[in-house]
């Protein structure tokens, strides 16, 4: 590209350009910072007490197994409310709702996506926990499935805007083609369209997943916060407590540099490596079917 | 083959089933959204006074005003817009104009996807470890601000871009081949065309950061302050940071003064959110192609 | 093939070869010499090159993915291929009217003054003179005198195509091309364009793809065929259409392909 460029022309495309790779530094730099504050953990604390079932941080018990599981339970709950329901309502959105209800439903759901985390647990704490014990006959409602509940609403706006968009994407040609096959329009949604749009909606279903496991405010109201291991599902109705909830409850009281410091940001550097596995996979997906897509249009 | 006839009855008895499930998953989703909205707003209105919103907290919060959380909510949105907005406009400016379509385009994007899905309470550890304690810039609006950019910087960069790439290629091709360079075409006809669309971005980017906690938690968060914040090296209370102090920590706290703090959050987000339904559907409708 | 020799022509091409990376439309081993003050019609089935060939002739390729170009182009016997070449006067000085009529989004007035405003024209009165002269040119001015300030989006398919070809106007171009420029429009705004085309070329130099045969036989003063990336053959309008030497143009002219 040969164009005659002003300084100031120069100026501004170099600063642009520069500014582009500014993703790519911001997660390097979180990167860097998680490993420098995080990985002296593993010569403080040996790996066998790191790994063990006990987390009680005042007496040097940093087992990290009970967060590791709180963790996954919430987020296992969380899942099988929000994959369901939010893939559901995102077929309601797409494909089955007429055009009025699409305009109020999807501002509705991003709605639900903006509301923050922390008043869903503040209600979860003075609503849903009582209203659940009461239920359920529980010594306490704080408990890992509360947190359940209100992580799977936090997930599911994730998963419907993603959704949607991939059932939007679907060429209206392959519906039409179904249909005019006898195939009844519920046919078409099953064998047709949702397979039509299958990487998008995977890829939803892995951010929504994504962004229960990293939900902090949340978990750290209603959950109970007891870091205690899950062995059993009976689990689900006792009190968690969640990598992230760990690190917001204790991060304000520990003394920079101290092992328990070290430790917290070694907890940060799992959650960061999770959420970095869950999203290169799901944009693999969604550069490989869109690499895939190009082959066949060109 | 032979069973055609109760086939065709099953299917349509199927069909009318699986909507029925939808249209119900669908109400389940979105109900308790309203619900919650409704009941927030019935349960705070009665706290909502000309002194709650202006005063300071007195009796160890269980009386007065929020006027430090609000204010410092607002402080903590402005900082984060400050970085957040330029940055995230120019990089998305250059993903969507610029950017030659290679690995370091799509390490680009890999990036970006990973920064929205970074969990905030370790972009809260990020904010301590470099401004907090790297940069010593101390617990501070301005770490938090600086935190809650980065957070944000995706939203705003995606939305910025998908903006930009909505505006017709031949308004590009059009303008270059009247003389214009590129960045005369993106800041004469592409960027103002863009603008609704970046502007929701950015203000549902800045939705986000008005609401979070985690990563304000140990980078500027103040439980107490009996004063407003002077400069951006003071520490400040925010109003999602309040919500969580009085609904966990503070023993005894009246009600009435949870459910207006939760009002005038929401309240102050939503508004954020609506704004920027209002713009995109007007922009919508004005647009010219 | 043979390139008749022409005195002095406004734009010389030579040995144009073009190959652009997804293998659409290419361009081999064209020659061609284009007149001043005549229309030149470049003309043949879809995907022969004539667009490409248009768009080398003010770098607009610069834009497209291009996998080899080599050759030259002389405009005035200067080579405007050359990497030296300053293209931001060369697109002044070489107008491009599209097939689709692309108004920006600005007034009416926006859309004329945008060229010159670009070029550092400040001048009010400048402005006011071009934006007269322009749309007179492109028989717009009666229709639009009356509300320069409005959108331009608001004219009709047949009033945004003529101030498309009053926005290249606007900047006073030698060159003007035209791609295609009325496949969209009614048979009266055809009409009209056309019309203005022949006022035109007594002062400009003019280079069009037309949208059919009929219309290539009306306008051209040249008239070059062009067959999957090679000219066929090129001269004067009246024989080509009337006496084609080639086998290929003849029966492309006659309809039997394309």
């Amino acid at each position: 590209m040969n164009e005659t460029l002003s300084w100031k022309e120069y100026l501004i495309t170099r600063a642009i350009k520069v500014t582009g790779y500014s993703a790519i530094v911001f997660v390097v730099l979180i990167f860097f910072f998680l490993l420098r504050e995080g990985l002296p953990t593993l010569a403080e604390v040996p790996l066998s007490t790191l790994f063990s079932i006990r987390w009680y941080p005042i007496e040097g018990y940093y087992g990290i197994l009970p967060l590791l599981s709180g963790s996954l339970i919430v987020t296992l709950g969380a899942a099988l409310i929000a994959i369901p329901f939010g893939i559901g309502t995102a077929i309601y959105i797409a494909e089955i709702a007429p055009r009025w209800m699409r305009e109020i439903l999807k501002p509705l759901v991003e709605l639900l996506g903006g509301l923050p985390s922390v008043v869903l647990g503040f209600l979860g704490i003075l609503v849903l926990s009582p209203f659940l014990r009461r239920l359920l006959d529980l010594p306490t409602g704080l408990t890992a499935f509360t947190g359940s509940l209100l992580l799977g609403g936090i997930a599911i706006p994730t998963v419907v805007s993603i959704a949607e968009d991939a059932l939007d994407a679907v060429p209206r040609s392959y519906r039409e083609a179904a249909l005019a096959l006898g195939a009844t329009h519920w046919q078409t949604i099953w064998r047709v369209t949702l397979p039509a749009a299958r990487s998008g909606v995977l890829t939803a279903v892995m951010l929504g997943v994504g962004r229960a496991i990293g939900e902090t405010m949340t978990v750290m109201m209603v959950t109970g916060n007891a870091p205690v291991l899950a062995t059993s599902p009976g689990a689900l109705f006792s009190p968690v407590r969640t990598m992230t909830a760990t690190i917001a409850a204790e991060m304000g009281e520990v003394a920079g540099g101290s092992v328990h410091y070290h430790v917290l940001f070694f907890i940060g550097l799992v959650l960061f490596l999770i959420s970095l596995a869950v999203n290169v996979t799901a944009s693999a997906i969604v550069f490989r079917t869109r690499t895939r897509a190009e082959r066949i249009l060109s | 083959m032979r069973k055609r006839i109760p086939l065709l009855r099953n299917r349509h008895l199927v069909q009318r089933l699986g909507f029925s499930l939808l249209t119900l998953m669908a109400a389940l989703t979105v109900l308790p959204i309203i619900g919650v909205v409704l009941f927030i707003i019935k349960e705070g209105l009665p706290a909502i006074s000309w002194e709650f919103l202006t005063a300071m907290p007195r009796e160890g919060m269980r009386a007065g005003g929020i006027l430090p959380a609000i204010v410092g909510t607002l402080y903590l949105t402005l900082g984060t817009a400050i970085f957040s907005v330029p940055l995230g406009v120019a990089a998305a400016i250059y993903l969507a104009e610029y950017a030659p379509e290679n690995r370091l385009t799509r390490l680009i994007r890999i990036a970006i996807i990973n920064l929205a899905g970074i969990p905030s309470v370790v972009y809260g550890l990020f904010g301590l470890g470099l401004f907090v304690l790297f940069l010593r810039f101390g617990t501070s609006i301005l770490s938090a601000s600086l935190t809650l950019s980065i957070m944000t910087l995706p939203v705003i960069i995606s939305a910025a871009e998908e903006a930009l790439r909505a505006v017709p290629q031949a308004f590009r091709t059009v303008s270059i081949s009247l003389g214009a360079t590129r960045w005369q075409t993106i800041r004469r006809i592409v960027l103002p065309q863009a603008m609704p669309g970046i502007i929701t971005g950015i203000i549902l980017g800045l939705e986000r950061a008005a609401g979070e906690t985690a990563p304000i938690l140990f980078t500027g968060a103040a439980f107490f302050l009996p004063r407003l914040p002077h400069t951006p090296f003071d520490a400040t209370m925010a109003l999602p940071y309040h919500l969580f102090v009085i609904s966990t920590q503070v023993p005894e706290m009246p009600f009435q003064i949870q459910y207006g703090t939760a009002l005038v959050l929401i309240v102050f987000v939503l508004s954020m959110n609506l704004i920027a339904t209002i713009i995109r559907s007007r922009a919508r409708a004005r647009r010219q192609w | 093939m043979v390139t008749r020799p022409m005195p002095d022509p406004k734009i010389l091409i030579e040995h144009l070869t073009l190959h652009y990376s997804d293998g659409t439309e290419s361009l081999n081993d064209i020659n061609l010499a284009i007149p001043a003050n005549a229309i030149t019609v470049l003309f043949g089935p879809a995907g022969g090159g004539k667009s490409s060939l248009l768009r080398c002739i003010n770098r607009l390729n610069d834009l497209a993915d291009v996998k080899t170009l080599s050759g030259r182009i002389l405009l005035d016997g200067e080579n405007i291929l050359d990497p030296k070449t300053d293209i931001i006067a060369l697109r002044r000085k070489v107008g491009m009217v599209f097939a689709r009529p692309v108004v920006l989004p600005l007034t009416i007035r926006g859309n004329l003054t945008y060229g010159l405003e670009l070029a550092g024209e400040r001048r009010r009165s400048r402005l006011d003179e071009a934006v007269e002269r322009s749309l007179k040119q492109a028989a717009l001015w009666d229709e639009v005198k009356d509300r320069l300030d409005d959108p331009a989006s608001a004219l009709s398919g047949g009033q945004q195509q003529r101030l498309c070809l009053a926005r290249v106007l606007a900047l006073q171009p030698e060159v003007i091309l035209l791609d295609e420029p009325t496949s969209g429009l009614d048979p009266i705004s055809t009409g009209k364009v056309e019309a203005a085309l022949q006022e035109l070329k007594k002062n400009y130099t003019i280079v069009l793809v037309p949208h059919s045969v009929q219309q290539a036989a009306r306008t051209a003063d040249y008239a070059a065929f062009f067959l999957q990336g090679k000219l066929i053959e090129y001269a004067p309008g009246q024989e080509i259409f009337t006496n084609p030497k080639d086998k290929r143009t003849e029966d492309y002219v006659m309809g039997r392909f394309g």
